[in-house]
């Protein structure tokens, strides 16, 4: 699908498209809907408030974006194979206390983030080993294991916040300077985007979730893909918290939570990820965190009250995926 | 051992196949020889699909051995099958709709660009799958189309075609015509001869067309609830003769259960 621009080579020649077909099929995938709405959103807000494009705002809006972001790139994995994961904001909370811990037994910060990274991952891997071996659904193993880990992440902060270790360049590179965060999302975007649509584990993470007794037959180990996509969205839940704490120099125990994870979530879902599997672009999420990001700093900025602005994002991500259920109809596309 | 035809490539024996407390295989066994092409016929439900699926290393056999040219193996997952040069088209035909036609066609065997990235190469995979579904004469106006916006009869030639271009030494196909239209069928028929002349490919169709099926096979097998019931070669027995052992071992079975 992503490749249908290249050249024709011999010996195959596609069909001859014509430029309206292909404008329109442009127009009609889920990205594209959504950066229009985002385009037309970034102009409401600037006419509004007329401080919508300063630096300064420019700089709140991306890190509005960036953990969703971020989060998205995890659940898209996880969606597209059918699977979900609820806990990933707790993990967010988790990761940057357990690199405090093994930063105050004498591990150089780095290293200290690997072992956090390290935790996450393994607490992706008892997900995917529940929600496998047990056949426990992942909406049930990871609503679980959400307030299991707030628990742990309140025990061992014992409730207070911590200051966040290392020293001003590095802190600056995690997070610090005030792009530093939406940066690395970019990068993690460009990253999963590769390995969605030119590798062989996002061909095979599709395959798991478009049919999986189908991609088992042709030798696929859908097991193994399920579990290393819980396992990428664990230490991405976690590198994402760590992020952050560098960011706001200390670590909250109640960062993160479930708000970042439905808004990783509903990201993703905007940009055209199906929960029903199979389908899903990492654009998609990227696309889609940046227009929940300018509806929360919009909103803000006209200073409409608290209560009000959740009607609004709730009304507007409904919209989003209809939106995109009925676009997806209009390309003729199966939606289960 | 088979007389007329090359050495022995694949064979079972003794498979007993429980699913829970259904037994779908009840001590099956079987043979095939390269270029030799055997057909299993037999009712719904029979467990032929059962036996083809242990045959790739989808299924493991409760019991029984499986003999691969000779040496034993134990076919632990796909990939261990295939590796020992065994294809399948399923009866499901194992497609991923969401996926084009040239995905599904690699799916699993992916062709990757040299580097250490090892990112999949697009395009050499196309440009193969265009050519293997242009070799074998199947209509497909476009391999980036994804496979859920094709007929029925597509579809099943992209599952035979995928499974033939792999160079398979063991071919099983499990009603590989089942829906496909009478040229596409004429097509995969004398697509399968031709595997048949090279007289190193040993295959084994399952169909319930008695006619067709002896007419392409060189070998015949009825199988009926989880056993092997006959066997013949395709020249010394008629689809009158096959129907009335059908129907013999299915009035024995009713009066067996005292119905
Ligand atoms: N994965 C499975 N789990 C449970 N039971 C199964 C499974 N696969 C097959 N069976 C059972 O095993 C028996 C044999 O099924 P099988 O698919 O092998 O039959 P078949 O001969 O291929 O029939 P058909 O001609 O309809 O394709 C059936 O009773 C079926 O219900
Ligand atoms: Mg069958």
């Amino acid at each position: 699908m992503q490749q249908r621009n290249e050249p024709a080579r011999a010996g195959y020649s596609p069909p001859r498209r014509s430029l309206y077909a292909r404008v329109l099929d442009l127009a009609l995938r889920p990205e594209a809907s959504v950066v229009v709405v985002a385009l037309v959103l970034v102009v409401y807000f600037e006419a509004s408030t007329s401080n919508f494009l300063t630096d300064a705002n420019l700089q709140t809006l991306s890190q509005f974006v960036a953990a969703p972001v971020i989060l998205a790139c995890g659940e898209i994995m996880l969606l597209i194979c059918r699977e979900i994961d609820l806990s990933v904001g707790q993990v967010f909370a988790l990761a940057p206390f357990v690199m405090e811990k093994a930063y105050n037994i004498g591990i150089p910060v780095i290293g200290a983030m690997g072992v956090a990274l390290i935790v996450c991952a393994l607490i992706g891997l008892v997900i995917g080993l529940i929600t496998i071996r047990l056949s426990v659904p992942s909406f049930i193993t990871t609503l679980g294991m959400f307030f299991l880990i707030t628990g742990i992440t309140l025990t061992i902060s014992r409730g207070f916040p911590a200051d966040t270790p290392g020293g001003a360049g590095l802190t600056a590179v995690l997070g610090g300077w005030g792009y530093a965060e939406f940066l690395w999302s970019l990068v993690i975007v460009a990253i999963m985007h590769v390995v969605l649509r030119h590798t062989r584990w996002g061909l095979h993470t599709i395959a798991t979730g478009g049919g999986a007794i189908a991609a088992a037959e042709a030798g696929i180990n859908i097991n193994r893909i399920k579990i290393g996509n819980f396992m990428l969205t664990s230490t991405l839940g976690g590198f994402c918290g760590i992020l952050e704490a560098f960011r706001i120099g200390s670590t909250d125990p109640l960062a993160g939570g479930s708000n970042i994870m439905f808004l990783g979530v509903a990201s993703g879902v905007i940009g055209g990820t199906a929960i029903a599997g199979g389908a899903g672009t990492i654009i998609g999420g990227l696309v889609g965190g940046i227009v929940l990001g300018i509806l929360q700093d919009g909103f803000t900025l006209l200073g409409i009250n608290a209560f009000m602005f959740d009607i609004i994002i709730g009304a507007a991500i409904l919209l989003a995926m209809v939106a995109n259920i009925q676009l997806a109809r209009w390309r003729g596309m199966r939606v289960e | 051992m088979t007389g007329m035809h090359g050495t022995e490539a694949l064979r079972a024996e003794g498979i007993i196949k429980r699913f829970g407390s259904v037994e779908a295989l009840s001590g099956v066994g079987m043979h095939v020889a390269a270029g030799e092409m055997l057909g299993i016929l037999g009712d719904n439900g029979a467990g032929k699909s059962t036996l083809l699926k242990i045959l790739t290393g989808y299924h493991q056999p409760d019991q029984g051995t499986i003999t691969v040219g000779g040496q034993p193996q134990i076919l632990s997952s796909v990939d261990r099958a295939r590796a020992l040069g065994i294809e399948c088209v399923y009866q499901d035909l194992a497609l991923i709709n969401a996926l084009s036609i040239y995905h599904n066609m690699f799916l699993n065997r992916e062709l990757l660009k040299p580097g250490p990235f090892r990112l999949l190469d697009h395009r050499a995979m196309r440009t193969r799958a265009a050519d293997a579904l242009a070799d074998i004469g199947v209509n497909i106006p476009n391999v980036d189309l994804e496979v859920g916006r094709l007929s029925g009869g597509q579809r099943q030639a992209i599952a035979v075609a995928r499974a033939v271009q792999s160079d398979a030494k063991i071919l099983l196909l499990d009603e590989p015509l089942a829906a496909m239209g009478a040229r596409e069928a004429g097509l995969i028929i004398d697509l399968i001869e031709r595997l048949k002349a090279r007289g190193t490919i040993a295959i084994v169709m399952i169909a319930h067309n008695y006619a067709q099926t002896l007419e392409v096979c060189d070998r015949v097998m009825l199988m009926q609830h989880g056993t092997v019931t006959y066997e013949s070669r395709a020249a010394e027995t008629s689809p009158a003769e096959l129907l009335e052992i059908v129907r013999r071992e299915y009035r024995e079975m009713r009066g067996g259960n005292g119905r």
